[in-house]
């Protein structure tokens, strides 16, 4: 099926169970879904999974294993096998539900909140009864207060709720780019700074007040509520065998209706961008993932499906569902120097490979797109990139190495261009891609590593 | 049975003065090379972890000589120091004053020695915090060196004293000045403490350990004065 | 039984001393960090291994042991 669903565009139709939209059926157009108008769009509350003896796995951990689910905060990890090791692991676990997002061009978790939080905290409540937890905390980036008063109205409205076995809060968290990091989220949450720890011991083995903790992405807990409700098999009548479901994208860039539209894994790009009114022109390139994602040429617009799968020999992913257009009067080349360099500037400054290696790369490209790099400055580049690969903490400077990596492989004519003459006239123009401002990551509490 | 027993009390005497002054040599090259080490000097010849090794074990080694001049001064018979003078400060009768801060210095460099020992098991900046502490300890145990010891007036030890101020004096600015100027007021104020202890010495030594009658003005008990006075007329102990 | 050698980014303030020690597996970047082999040590390394994770100032290098599925810290 390639329908795709628009937060703006479709009415709250009532389709079959299997067909879209799901997650975003009945959205409606201003404000918050009420409790009562998230049962009459999704019906009622799953049964909840009780366990049988003490020992017995949550059977609902065994739904969404048949369902394939997997992260969709970027990282794509087996759902199923995340809750088991939280399940596993020795305490009372606690539940974090992650809509920090970070990502500046993604804006499907912040949305999720604010008009659907019912799905996403029903989500959240069988989670947490799956793997025995009886805290959650609803993390919602403090620069989306819509957001965040949603949730907390939500959370207020479901008070007493039978079913709800979790005591939940909600807590707004700083909007820097790690902060939404696993190991960030939970530092943060322990008192500490929104900034990665090393791991081991893993979060969801010794989080949040050394508990066991299940960190998981906002839209993962909704697709989670629905599979409760309608079962593994229904959650597989859409998307592809290895990448089953449904999937929210973040459209933005050169494209006539940018917002959070509901697809299926492996619907074209074309459909997607077609339900969303159409491309402004010809994009000169997609930037897919997120910042640490990886960009594709315009021209393979066409052929493009949306799922890791069909992306994987492009040498992109989904990731955090991002999907930029770049129009084809910006300059790729003084885009992916800004990201880079704000890229770089988001560092938590905690290890060495990290600051002096983005550092070093953006200033590489800032001297390709001024024109005064050295001979060989594109393989110093490469070079770089892979100095920093898996040496970090967390997977940041894998991140930004992988997009500068495919910015060499997609804009290679305009940087040998920008190498040659240095800025065209395309540079000076406003940046297409946003790049928050307020967002620094806090110091860390060790002097943090300086680039003298 | 005299002769014998002068002999017995004056040997531990000697090795009390001796191992004191080793230790305070000990100490500031510990010291010097503690700030070597942060400072990470290395050369093919001196690699970082020999320097490293060099500083752990010439630490380790001035606190054996430590425990040495601690426990002769205790076998010492002349005057009464206890044990527990060594780790109590103040407590003792011989030169309390002076005594205690030897006992404080000491206090200080168990502290040290035992988290660097299990340093592994506390958390770097917890260690690292309680290391600090031998800034504090060796210009206590030069002040106790020059209150408490004899040898003050002697030439060899006040130039010994003077080389190993001037040692650490150069160490603590090379340190101070990595880095600067960040932590200004930190940096700042460990200046101006080493600048006024130069200070306060070049001011109190000449009226001091260096006047006239330090023993009696500095507490030695008014039995063991007289010994004193006797002796330092033959030019032989105190 | 495996011992493979791993360093903690954050802890590492690129002191080299582990790279003074164990040159076999361990090189450093341009800025002073450390670059480290990742796969099992040869037991012959071992030793000296274990002396590098110890000489590590910050304890940033980690000798950590595996038994096929787990995993536990040595040194």
């Amino acid at each position: 099926m390639l329908d795709v669903s628009g937060s703006e565009s479709s009415p709250a139709a009532a389709g079959p169970a299997g067909e879209l939209p799901r997650l975003l059926r009945g959205i409606p157009p201003h404000g918050a879904m009420s409790l009562d108008g998230h049962l009459a769009a999704h019906g009622p509350a799953a049964a909840y999974h009780r366990r049988r003896g003490r020992r017995a796995e949550s059977p609902l951990i065994e739904q969404i294993a048949r369902a394939g689910l997997r992260g969709h905060g970027g990282a794509g990890f087996p759902t199923a096998t995340k809750l088991r090791a939280v399940a596993g692991s020795r305490g009372r676990a606690i539940v974090v539900v992650n809509a920090a997002e970070g990502e500046p061009a993604s804006l499907k978790d912040r949305t999720l909140m604010h008009a659907l939080p019912h799905l996403v905290l029903d989500g959240a409540q069988l989670a947490a009864e799956a793997v025995s937890a009886d805290e959650l905390i609803v993390c919602v980036c403090e620069s989306a207060p819509a957001s965040v008063d949603s949730t907390a109205l939500a959370l207020a409205e479901r008070r007493g709720l039978d079913g709800d076995s979790a005591r939940a809060q909600v807590a707004a968290v700083p909007g820097h780019y790690l902060a939404g990091q696993e190991s960030a989220l939970v530092n943060h949450l322990g008192g500490g700074p929104a900034i990665p720890t090393f791991t081991p011991p893993m979060v969801f083995q010794q989080g949040v007040r050394r508990r066991p903790t299940l960190v998981a992405n906002a839209e993962t807990l909704a697709h989670i509520a629905l599979i409760a409700r309608h079962g593994p098999d229904w959650f597989r009548q859409l998307g592809t065998p290895s990448q089953p479901g449904s999937a929210l994208v973040t459209l933005s860039g050169a494209i006539v209706h940018p917002g959070v539209y509901e697809i299926e894994h492996g619907a074209s790009l074309v459909s997607l961008v077609d339900a969303a009114g159409g491309a402004y022109g010809s994009p000169r390139a997609l930037l897919l993932g997120g910042y640490g994602g990886s960009w594709i040429d315009g021209r393979l617009l066409r052929g493009v499906a949306l799922s890791d799968e069909h992306l994987a020999p492009h040498g992109a992913s989904l990731g955090a569902g991002v999907v930029a257009l770049l129009s084809a009067d910006a300059c790729p080349v003084a885009e992916t120097v800004r990201v880079t360099r704000w890229l770089a500037d988001q560092s938590s400054g905690q290890c060495g490979p990290c600051v002096h290696g983005l550092d070093s790369i953006a200033t590489c490209v800032e001297e390709i797109a001024g024109g005064v790099a050295q001979a060989n400055a594109t393989q110093r580049v490469v070079q770089l990139a892979a100095l920093v690969h898996r040496r970090g903490a967390c997977g940041h400077p894998d991140g930004a190495a992988r997009f500068v990596s495919s910015a060499l492989d997609a804009f290679a004519p305009e940087l040998a261009d920008h190498a040659r003459h240095g800025p065209c006239e395309d540079c000076a123009r406003p940046g297409q891609l946003p790049l928050p401002v307020f967002g620094r990551p806090p110091a860390p509490t060790r002097e943090p590593i300086s680039l003298r | 049975m005299t002769p014998i027993l002068a002999a017995g009390t004056s040997l531990y005497w000697y090795l009390t003065r001796s191992t004191g002054a080793v230790a305070l040599l000990l100490l500031t090259a510990a010291v010097v090379l503690g700030v070597v080490d942060v400072r990470r000097f290395s050369t093919p010849r001196w690699p970082r972890f020999v320097v490293d090794a060099l500083h752990r074990n010439v630490a380790l080694l001035s606190m054996v000589f430590l425990c040495l001049h601690i426990l002769t001064s205790v076998l010492d018979s002349f005057a009464s120091i206890s044990l527990t003078d060594a780790i109590v400060p103040f407590a003792g009768s011989y030169r309390p004053f002076w005594l205690g801060l030897g006992a404080i210095a000491f206090d200080l460099l168990i502290a040290v020695t035992i988290t660097s020992l299990l340093r592994r098991r506390m958390g770097y900046a917890s260690w690292r915090a309680v290391h600090w502490l031998t800034y504090a300890s060796w210009p206590i145990a030069l002040l106790h060196g020059f209150g408490t010891g004899s040898d003050v007036s002697s030439t060899w030890l006040l130039a010994l004293s003077v080389a190993c101020l001037l040692a650490v004096l150069a160490a603590v600015i090379v340190r101070v000045a990595d880095g600067w100027p960040e932590h200004l007021p930190r940096r700042g104020m460990a200046l101006g403490g080493a600048g006024a202890f130069v200070l306060f010495l070049a001011i109190w030594m000449p009226g001091g350990p260096l006047g006239a009658e330090w023993a009696r003005r500095s507490g030695t008990p008014s039995s063991l004065l007289h010994h004193a006075r006797a002796d330092v007329s033959h030019g032989s102990r105190r | 039984m495996s011992h493979r050698l791993r360093v903690n980014p954050i802890a590492c303030e690129a002191h080299g001393m582990c790279a003074e020690l164990l040159p076999e597996a361990i090189a450093l970047d341009e800025w002073g960090y450390p670059i480290v082999d990742d796969r099992p040590l040869p037991p012959a390394l071992l030793d000296h291994a274990r002396r590098a994770a110890q000489a590590c100032p910050t304890f940033a290098l980690l000798l950590t042991r595996e038994r096929e599925r787990d995993r536990d810290r040595v040194s």
